[in-house]
């Protein structure tokens, strides 16, 4: 009886084994955020992500967290997080300097379904840090632009000081195949631009509710208020997404930390559609 | 500031504005009988805290900033009026003074709806009174929710 020699396979690498990657550039974006960028110190870089989706960014010694990525490129390309420091991993990986080694684990989480969008107006909506999971999704926009209808875009931020990607907005801006529209709940004299919450700049989006296709990020307060207005506009639930932060700590829906009632938003998540959480957005303290 | 008479024929047509748009045309034009045009450059206050509030404003062209005084923080813009939009409701009980300043971001054209003139034709026409509070109170209404959620400072946590 001939026998054969069993084949060789490589072992899994542990699901919580993180990438050693690189610090190329850190650009401070306020006066508490930053956005690093990142490539492989050595061997192979993750798999590609999609706009949406998260890593986990590990400062060694300090601890991880989940952090969206806000930029476009595909792997093997470096990779981008903008990340506010809050805490003591998250002020960790503000403090990075380029040379220095992180570990990333990822991508993960449900994209923005953008295909969906195909065809549509769409009404990207963003406040704060909300912005930096949506930058991909609006680069998709811009890569493709002949494939969506009218694109609107607000993006709100506590002051003028606090936007994100400022340089970057302004050339949004002066685009006329979409239009940005961009206010923060206060400012000093030195701001000319718009005054109030994102909701309010609404009234003054011109879309086809009936085939429009809403993008959210933000703060959940400001994510169910708009939601609630697009849907007094006539915009369908389904086709509002919302994507949600939660305490992610193993990110593959093991752990639980990050669960919105029955939801692992890690898994099930970051992307929702509205429907999808409609009533536990409702719920007081999940 | 400049102001005007608004001549029967001018670009700035009251029942257009969208707050008045389809309301009874019998108010709408006992309002416009009396309304003012007034032009505002940019940095020139329409409205001045503590001042009588004189009347409301329909915004047609430009910006106001709404402005408080913080200490230590300056003066901090809370809120920002467009085209479309209303100002002011100062003017509707008493001691009708106005409780924010109102300055021009950029050059404003507005319609000034005069205080005297509101109170009289409520009192006269108080249907139509209604129907116009029924359109003032979602503003202030909405102001008042924004305010709310600014206090959270949504952003800053």
């Amino acid at each position: 009886m001939a026998s054969s020699a069993p084949a060789a396979t490589a072992a899994a690498p542990h699901p919580y084994a993180p990438t050693p990657y690189r610090v190329l550039s850190r650009v401070s974006e306020t006066a508490d955020t930053v956005t690093i960028t990142l490539a492989p110190a050595r061997g192979a870089a993750l798999g590609a992500h999609r706009p949406g989706q998260f890593n986990m960014v590990y400062a060694f010694g300090v601890g991880e967290v989940a952090v969206s990525i806000s930029d476009d490129a595909v792997a093997p390309a470096p990779l981008v997080h903008t990340v506010r420091a809050v805490g003591q991993v998250t002020s960790a990986l503000a403090r990075a300097v380029p040379g220095q080694v992180l570990g990333v684990r990822g991508p993960y989480g449900r994209p923005w379904p953008i295909a969906g969008a195909h065809g549509k107006d769409v009404l990207v909506v963003g406040g704060g840090l909300g912005l930096a999971p949506l930058r991909p999704l609006l680069k998709e926009l811009l890569a493709h632009r002949d494939r969506f209808g009218r694109i609107e875009i607000i993006y709100g931020a506590r002051t003028p000081k606090d936007l994100l990607y400022y340089p970057q907005i302004q050339s949004w801006r002066q685009r006329s195949d979409w239009r940005v529209q961009v206010t923060v709940d206060a400012a000093g004299r030195e701001w000319y631009g718009d005054v109030g919450l994102v909701t309010a700049r609404l009234p003054d989006v011109r879309l086809e509710p009936a085939r429009t296709v809403a993008f959210l990020c933000g703060p959940e307060i400001m994510m169910r208020n708009t939601a609630r207005d697009l849907v007094d506009r006539g915009i369908p639930e389904s086709a509002i997404w919302l994507s949600l932060e939660r305490n992610m700590k193993c990110a593959i829906a093991q752990c639980g930390h990050c669960q919105f009632g029955p939801v692992f938003v890690c898994r099930e998540g970051p992307v929702f559609a509205y429907t999808e959480i409609r009533r536990l957005l409702a719920v007081r303290e999940v | 500031m400049t102001e005007s008479v608004r001549p029967p024929e001018s670009a700035l047509r009251v029942a257009d504005h969208p707050f008045l748009r389809g309301l009874d045309p019998s108010l709408i034009e006992s309002l416009a009988e009396h309304a003012v045009e007034r032009d505002f450059e940019p940095g020139e206050f329409v409205v001045r805290d503590g001042e009588i509030a004189d009347g409301c404003y329909l915004v047609f062209h430009g910006k106001i900033a709404l402005e408080v005084s913080a200490p230590d923080r300056g003066r901090l813009t809370i809120q920002t009026v467009g085209p479309g939009e209303v100002l002011g409701w100062s003017w509707l009980t008493p001691p009708y003074r106005w409780q924010v300043d109102a300055r021009a971001l950029k050059h404003v054209r507005a319609v000034r709806l005069d205080a005297e003139v509101l109170r009289r034709t409520f009192a006269e026409m108080p249907e139509a009174g209604y129907q116009f509070l029924l359109r003032l109170l979602p503003v202030i209404a909405q102001r008042l929710e924004n305010t709310r959620i600014q206090l959270l400072d949504v952003h800053g946590v």
